[in-house]
């Protein structure tokens, strides 16, 4: 939470003695409040002063970058509990487990599946973000052997290396030491052992407590011992103490800038059913969850949770925007209507679905007015007769629909004189007002 | 520095709302905390899954749904009989033959349909007219007459026709759903223009029109985060009305639960993803608050349930 200059002033020496470069502390306070000076430019601030100060200036649930080169993902640094607040801005990392008693064939396949994961929803690259591997044989060797299958086998994606034995995580990070790994996870029978390696290594650490008090206790050991990288497992598995637990975690962080707990949550959706997985995976996606692990990455399930994933974490301020293009709806031939509607996504969604609904082959129009809906594109001056035609005219539709007719939203009516003197040989109709109309309005056409 | 859980202090509640009568009633509603929040509040009634039947074949449906209820679909009381056994908390019959571009059936045709299934079940019935607001009018009049007694919830009642329409859920005792256009302040003034004229608020639940995943999701869930917001920690009595989302409608029209596996192979199998996509949208809108889901398919439902039984 952040410090206003009179409260950062008590932390100062008071001794006016300029060396900072403002002619007294108070004004040097003001500056730190304003996030415009940094305190390292007073000598004689007490460490007191700097660790308050700093605890003060570090965002409530500290960013974690996992992995390492173009892959690697940045979670957590999160600001508030509801997206409609501002944004939720590091989306959270979906990861599959791969276990050591999978070692040979069985992980080869789940290492190719996370390979050739990636789909494009809505113009964003999505993809399985990282692979945990886990230690379910008791044999850090073959533990080990897996982790080297997994660098070797998927070069660049982020690495959670799931063990709470020591000796395993010691041998499984040789393959993967300097890529930034999550250890997962320090408990607090071996909290010294893993924090002496995540240390030495650079590594992320988690760590896994059963509830938020032995949570708490183990982070304050943890951060004790040097590591600076947390990430969260307050040991909740079914959905009710997940949403509860995690909602506590970030309301204790955000609110309360509550240290011990100020770093993202790792997940497990364990269930025996993959559909099962997914609603559990859901809950994580939508309720603060940064990391989460799955057993089995189908495709349908990825798509599932990746455009769920997309939508909580989509700017609630900047609207999501559709490509500008023609699209094909149906069966759509040459004398199909043909529509304009502006890229807003929700207006796209809306006007697609009734459009589907009425079964009537369709082109859609869809133009580039920087997500704003049809209204406010218009009252801005970029759903404008002469930018539309130019649209029209330039996405070299006519090739494809040779009615020449083109259907505009009926709150639009007043542009329908000027585009047809704009677009010359084109007829424009003036569709309806509101998108559940279209059924009734296409199928009178059709 | 021991960790004070920090809870929210609430100062409203949702409404409780009770549909049906006897053993198989359903109420909804009577949170007065966020959802699934139990440290800070009481939930006295899990969140309800209705199924969709209609008055018309479900030939419009995408072939996944259509084949999980081809058994008994061909007519509407043995649909209804169908999601009954397969453990819909409630019916929802849709009286979309009803709409001039279907059937252009008659209101006392839809009527004798829901007098009809609501004869069949024991699981309470809501009755939704086919979306076109005139026609709607009619329908919902003949048809709230025709299962007087019953304690139905019947929709949707939208700015164009909400007079006739909460009209006829108050003459026959019923409970009232009311759609704004996915907005905070539009649901609120459809349900003050409710009481206004009399409907008593207690008995409304909203639809603040509910999205698929991929397809708007977040607009949906964000709007019902800030109704629930509003009513809990406002205490603003026109939005403690429970939520219902009407999610089968608009989750069996997108692509992702129709394009076959040859079509979109990226997407993995058309059976999994139909059914993941039913499911998933499901599970945002509990996440912000729905006290009742309409859902179309019935293993879409089970597994809804399963999640809603995690939950709790
Ligand atoms: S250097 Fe430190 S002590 Fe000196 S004026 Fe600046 S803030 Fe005060």
């Amino acid at each position: 939470m952040a410090l206003s200059g009179v409260e950062i002033f008590k932390y100062l020496p008071k001794t006016n003695c300029k060396k900072c470069g403002h002619p007294t502390c108070l004004a040097f306070a003001m500056k730190l409040a304003a996030k415009q000076a940094s305190l390292d430019a007073c000598p004689d601030a007490s460490a007191d002063a700097k660790k308050v100060l700093g605890e003060a200036a570090a965002p409530p649930i500290r960013g974690i970058v996992i992995g390492a080169g173009d892959k690697a993902v940045k979670v957590g640094d999160e600001i508030c509990l509801f997206r409609h607040e501002k944004k939720f801005f590091n989306p959270c990392a979906l990861a599959v487990s791969i276990k050591a008693s999978e070692a040979g064939d069985a992980a080869a396949k789940k290492i190719d599946a996370v390979k050739t994961s990636e789909i494009d929803r809505v113009g964003q690259k999505l993809r399985v973000d990282a692979i945990c591997v886990t230690d379910d044989a008791g044999d850090a060797a073959k533990f080990a052997s897996v982790v080297k299958q997994v660098v070797d086998g998927a070069p660049g994606v982020p690495v959670i290396l799931n063990s709470k034995n020591p000796a395993a995580i010691e041998a499984g990070i040789a393959h993967c030491a300097d890529k930034r790994p999550l250890i997962y996870a320090a408990t607090a029978e071996n909290a010294e052992a893993m924090a002496k390696i995540a240390k030495e290594k650079k590594a992320s650490l988690a760590i896994s407590a059963n509830g938020l008090e032995a949570l708490e206790a183990l982070s304050d050991k943890v951060k004790a011992m040097g590591v600076d990288d947390l990430v969260l497992d307050p040991g909740a598995r079914k959905a009710k103490d997940m949403v509860e637990q995690y909602t506590i975690i970030r309301r204790a962080a955000i609110k309360k800038n509550f240290k011990p707990l100020g770093f993202p949550i790792i997940s497990f959706a364990d269930r025996g059913d993959s559909l099962a997985e997914a609603t559990a995976a859901a809950i994580g996606v939508m309720k603060y969850a940064s990391i989460i692990v799955l057993n089995s990455i189908e495709k349908w399930k990825m798509l599932a949770l990746l455009s769920l994933r997309q939508n909580i974490y989509t700017d609630p301020q900047v609207p999501m925007q559709v490509k500008q293009d023609i699209y094909k709806i149906g069966d759509a031939k040459e004398s199909s209507p043909l529509m304009i509607t502006t890229n807003f996504s929700l207006s796209y969604f809306i006007v697609r679905g009734e459009v589907e609904n009425s079964k009537v082959p369709s082109w859609i129009a869809v133009m580039d007015n920087e997500g704003l809906s049809v209204l406010t594109a218009w009252a801005a001056g970029k759903f404008t007769a002469s930018k539309i035609a130019q649209f029209i005219t330039e996405s070299g539709v006519e090739k494809n629909v040779t009615t020449k007719e083109l259907i505009i939203p009926g709150y639009v009516a007043v542009l329908s004189g000027a585009l047809e003197e704009k677009l010359p040989g084109w007829k424009i109709t003036v569709g309806p007002r509101e998108a559940n109309q279209l059924p009734t309005f296409l199928k009178g056409k059709a | 520095m021991a960790l004070v859980i920090p809870k929210e202090s609430y100062s409203g509640k949702i409404y409780e709302v009770q549909i049906g009568s006897g053993g198989k009633s359903v109420t909804i509603g009577g949170a007065n905390a966020l959802p699934f929040l139990s440290f800070e509040g009481v939930f006295p009634h899990k969140p309800a899954v209705a199924l969709e039947i209609m008055d018309i074949a479900p030939t419009d449906w995408p072939e996944t749904v259509q084949k999980a209820v081809s058994g008994a679909s061909a007519n509407p009381v043995s649909w209804a009989k169908f999601c009954q056994e397969q453990g819909a908390d409630l019916v929802a019959l849709r009286l979309l033959g009803t709409h001039p571009d279907q059937q252009n059936k008659s209101a006392d045709e839809a009527a004798r349909v829901a007098a009809d299934v609501a004869a069949a079940i024991d699981v309470p019935l809501v009755i939704l007219g086919s979306g076109q607001a005139e026609k709607d009018s009619q329908v919902l009049q003949a048809a709230a007459a025709a299962t007087r007694g019953k304690n139905c919830a019947i929709g949707k009642a939208v700015e164009e026709n909400y007079k006739t329409v909460a009209a006829a859920a108050m003459a026959n005792d019923h409970k009232l759903i009311a759609m704004s256009q996915l907005d905070v302040n539009l649901a609120k003034q459809l349900n003050i223009l409710l009481s206004q004229m009399g409907f008593a608020k207690e008995k409304i639940i909203m639809d603040p029109m509910s999205s698929a995943l991929g397809y708007g999701l977040e607009y949906t869930y964000s709007v019902m985060e800030r109704i629930r917001q509003a009513a809990l920690l406002q205490n603003d009595p026109m939005m403690q009305t429970p939520i219902v989302c009407d999610i089968g409608l608009n989750v069996w029209k997108v692509k992702e639960t129709i394009a076959p596996d040859a079509e979109m192979p990226e997407w993995g199998g058309l059976a999994d993803r139909a059914l993941a996509w039913e499911v998933i949208s499901a599970s945002g809108m509990l996440t912000a608050g729905a006290d009742m889901l309409i859902m179309r398919h019935p293993g879409a439902a089970a597994k809804t349930k399963e999640l809603i039984a995690d939950l709790m």
